[in-house]
């Protein structure tokens, strides 16, 4: 299935929450959704009988400039087919529902884009930091993020 | 008189599987709440190696940055070389001449064969089996003599480039390792004689942290993990890159041989296959390899057009994933690396409640986990 | 040791003016400081041997640097051991932490008291002999359980904890294991079994080839006893790879050293009931060594025994070295549910097979038959 068949039936189902596809130059295409809808739209993509996404191979936190956005990467092991999945957030308070109820896998990678983007998941059975130790300051893969100079009296 | 067992106030023991320990492969810290022997919560607690890998990546140019995927797996080194290799490949729609595929193939499956070989030694050693982990060191000896020949490094290669390799087979290289496949492959069964269908060792391991096929694909488990649960899926079959089209081999699945299927058993001989797999591939791969370049003409300045890429590889691991994303420049804007290992740690809370302490080291070791491919 | 005060005495002319307590002290201390030299070499030697052997199997050289051939490894290591730094843990109980590792050493080298070295060479034949080895070394239990806990760590004790319920769990088929020698020679004291397995041509007066049980129960004696000793695959309580040694993990210096001599203080007292009980003892095939001179009656028979407790104690090591190691309800599944039984359905095979061939064993049927 073609990421642009994807896009249309998202749009036919969901109206206006499939916002537009990334085609040219994104390998996979990305389709782009608003973060209200991505929990309705997650589960029908995992278990619509035509997608069959049952595979979330990674979802990763981006940081253009303006804003950030979360990057899912769906397969299907029964069609064997690929899409991608992105959500747009404002770089304030920037929040969208987590998918570990829908994805198990989701779990840890969602507490790393939480540790290094600040982007929190609410819904998430278990978020805390992860790579990071648990009272660090800042979130460090944004693009304005300044490098502490001590932490716990340590110079680093 | 008794008392029936329930009355009895017992409490809660909370260990601290620290991050040192002789085998939790790395510094992965467990907390064990256990009950007695019995373990009731394991909470895995990562983060020690973390070296902001990604964040240097976004510093760094592409070129740059390929020493720094030798220490994402420093096991299996040249396949993590070569993973984001074809990850900026296929962000730039660069072509790489074919004898540099097959090197890379050849290179990428010794290196699935000396990784499998500590995954096997180390895992018996935790077993309490101490001698066959000295019998893989012997074996891998061969592979870095080959491996030091063709680059002059032991471990951390650096051997890809983008756009191809580095250097082109030294003369006697192909010749040498066919003799080490033909030594090496009666080993396989040695082992199996040894240690693989030892009583004790399938006790160990048979019905120890059963994944069910379906739990193994919402968890995403990947690599020998998951094959080790049924599914029949390796991206050097079902998402074919490079010049693995050409070359012809089974893909391992467990059986539930011993035990159910699933279990730490059928990990472990799926891995064990593997290498014999292996071993086929890379005997086609030397009597295929064509003559010709060994790299593409990659501009000094390398700025891929502006897009974005995923590219995953069946790393002996699981799959090592890179997400590129270019704006233009010299430098990555984005390079996010997923690993086999940071994903599998996702089911090891599920998994191990209700199993031993002792079966916890199994299981660490049947998932092959490795912390730098977790901690990046 | 009366005796061989006696002995003493008339052997040397000079001592007879001393008094007898005097003598018969000085004797015990002698006796106990060779037995003493003999576990602390065993226990230097045994680990040279033991990396050695390690070396072997696993394709690789075992220490070489040492003096020749590495032979002088263990005066190494020992002498490592008393110079590290003695640390005992803040929070530990240190009355037990100190008192522990003596307790498991005593509970070791105590069993030494009894075996029978040769002819006439045994520290004391009590007529308990047998009874007084399972006793005396179920102190171990008592040392490793206190070391456990004293060292205010959970891992130590749960290594304790596991070497507690494993060695009581394997003190049944270990007993019952020797009951069969015992009831051959009708008696508990180890010169007499020894002396019962002798007369017949050489090997055929063991124990061994008595009776097919006795040959079974050797078996279930030496499978038991190794996990009597903690060695692989029953050494969880000191599991390197999970427990990161177990019960000794705080222990450093020569503390450490007192758990492992009391190991292969362990691994010794196995291999010689093991040999006084299966395999004959101190007698020397096709010689009545009896019958020879006082000395080298002792020399030849130490000798014999000193080769057969040995061999076995190498058949430990490669044991350990090339099998895996149980879980600890798969440990607790094997004594309980199988050593156990079998022993008993041994040892009733034994008896019976006495009651019915009044006492006689298959060589001795066989002789007679030939004449």
């Amino acid at each position: 299935m073609e990421p642009q068949t994807v896009f249309e039936t998202l749009k036919g189902k969901f109206g206006d929450a499939a916002t537009e596809l990334q085609s040219e130059g994104f390998r996979p295409a990305f389709v782009v959704v608003s973060p209200e809808k991505l929990p309705e739209i997650a589960l029908f993509l995992r278990d619509d009988p035509a997608m069959k996404f049952d595979s979330l191979m990674c979802l990763s936190g981006v940081d253009y400039k303006d804003r950030f956005a979360v990057a899912y990467h769906l397969y299907s092991m029964t069609h064997r087919h690929a899409v991608g999945l992105k959500v747009f957030l404002p770089r304030e308070n920037p929040s969208v529902a987590s998918v570990d109820g829908v994805w198990p896998a989701a779990n840890f990678m969602e507490r790393e884009t939480f540790d290094l983007y600040g982007i929190d998941f609410p819904g998430s059975k278990d978020l805390r930091r992860i790579l990071l130790p648990d009272d660090w300051d800042g979130h460090p893969l944004r693009k304005d993020y300044k490098y502490p100079d001590f932490y716990h009296g340590i110079k680093v | 008189m008794t008392r029936p067992a329930e009355a009895l106030p017992t409490q809660e023991m909370l260990i601290n599987m620290g991050p040192q320990h002789p085998s939790t492969h790395g510094v992965l810290r467990v907390l064990l709440r256990t009950d007695g022997e019995v373990v009731v919560n394991a909470r895995p607690d990562v983060g020690y190696l973390h070296r902001a890998l990604e964040k240097i990546g976004e510093r760094v140019t592409y070129a740059q940055f390929m020493p720094f995927t030798d220490r994402l797996d420093y096991l299996a080194s040249m396949n993590c070389n070569c993973a984001y290799a074809w990850a900026v490949e296929k962000l730039a729609g660069i072509e790489v001449p074919e004898r540099a595929e097959y090197i890379r193939v050849i290179v990428s499956e010794l290196n699935r064969i000396s990784s499998h070989l500590i995954a096997f030694g180390s895992f018996t050693a935790d077993m309490g089996a101490f001698t066959p982990f000295l019998y893989s060191i012997r074996e891998r000896e061969r592979v870095n003599d080959l491996f030091e020949d063709l680059c002059g490094n032991r471990l951390t290669y650096n051997f890809a480039r983008i756009g191809g390799v580095s250097a082109d087979l030294p003369p006697g290289f192909l010749e040498k390792t066919k003799e080490f496949l033909d030594y090496f492959e009666p080993k396989i069964d040695e082992y199996n004689k040894l240690i693989s269908y030892n009583k004790i060792f399938v006790h160990r391991l048979a019905k120890v942290a059963v994944i069910t096929a379906e739990d193994a694909i919402a968890y995403g488990l990947t690599g020998p993990n998951l094959r080790g649960s049924g599914v029949r899926f390796d991206l050097r079959r079902d998402e074919p890159y490079s010049v693995y089209p050409k070359l012809d081999f089974d893909v391992c699945v467990g059986s539930g041989e011993r035990g159910a299927l699933g279990d730490c058993f059928d990990r472990y001989m799926v891995r064990i296959n593997e290498m014999r797999e292996s071993v086929k591939i890379l005997r086609q791969a030397i009597a295929q390899i064509p003559e010709g370049p060994v790299a593409a003409k990659v501009p000094r300045v390398f700025k891929p057009p502006v897009g974005e890429a995923y590219f995953r590889s069946e790393c002996p691991r699981g799959e090592t994933g890179f997400y590129l994303i270019s704006d233009g420049t010299g430098n990555p804007s984005r390079l996010k690396i997923r690993t086999g290992s940071f994903v599998t740690m996702n089911i090891f809370e599920k998994v191990t409640v209700g199993l031993m302490i002792a079966d916890i080291v199994a299981v660490i070791g049947s998932f092959d986990i490795i912390l730098p491919e977790i901690d990046r | 040791m009366e005796s061989f005060a006696l002995s003493l005495v008339k052997a040397v002319p000079a001592l007879s003016g001393v008094p007898m307590w005097t003598v018969t002290l000085t004797a015990m201390v002698l006796t106990a400081a060779i037995l003493l030299v003999f576990a602390l070499t065993f226990g230097g030697l045994g680990s040279y041997v033991l990396r050695k052997v390690a070396g072997d199997i696993q394709v690789r050289i075992g220490p070489n640097r040492v003096g020749p051939y590495g032979l002088l490894q263990f005066l190494a290591d020992g002498a490592k051991l008393i110079l590290k730094e003695d640390i005992i843990p803040a929070k530990a109980d240190r009355f037990l932490f100190i008192l522990a590792p003596y307790l498991v050493f005593v509970g070791s080298f105590a069993a030494f008291v009894v075996l029978p070295f040769g002819v006439g060479l045994i520290a004391s034949d009590l007529n308990i002999g047998v009874y007084y080895v399972m006793a005396v070394t179920s102190l171990v239990v008592v040392g490793i359980l206190m070391a456990g806990w004293a060292s205010n760590n959970k891992w130590a004790l749960l290594g304790g904890m596991r070497a507690a319920a494993q060695i009581i769990s394997y003190e049944i088929p270990v007993g019952m294991a020797i009951m069969p020698a015992v009831l051959i020679a009708g008696s508990l004291s180890l010169q007499d079994i020894v002396r019962s397995q002798g007369g017949l041509l050489g090997v055929f007066g063991w124990n061994l080839f008595h009776n097919p049980f006795t040959f079974f129960s050797f078996i279930l004696y030496f499978t038991a006893a190794q996990a009597e000793t903690n060695q692989t695959p029953f050494d969880l309580p000191e599991a390197e790879s999970e427990l990161v040694s177990g019960y000794n993990v705080e222990y450093s210096g020569i503390r450490y050293a007192f758990f492992f001599l009391a190991e292969f203080g362990d691994m010794f007292v196995v291999a010689a009931l093991a040999t006084a009980c299966f395999l004959g003892g101190w007698h020397v095939p096709f010689f009545h060594a009896e019958a020879l001179p006082a000395f080298w009656g002792n020399l030849l028979s130490l000798g014999a025994f000193l080769f057969k407790a040995f061999a076995l104690v190498l058949v430990m090591m490669w044991v350990r070295w090339t099998l895996p190691r149980l879980r600890v309800d798969q440990l607790m599944r094997m004594s309980w549910k199988y050593l156990v039984p079998l022993t008993f359905v041994n040892l009733l095979g034994v008896s019976l097979w006495l009651l019915l061939f009044k006492g006689k064993g298959i060589p001795q049927m066989i002789a007679s038959l030939v004449g």
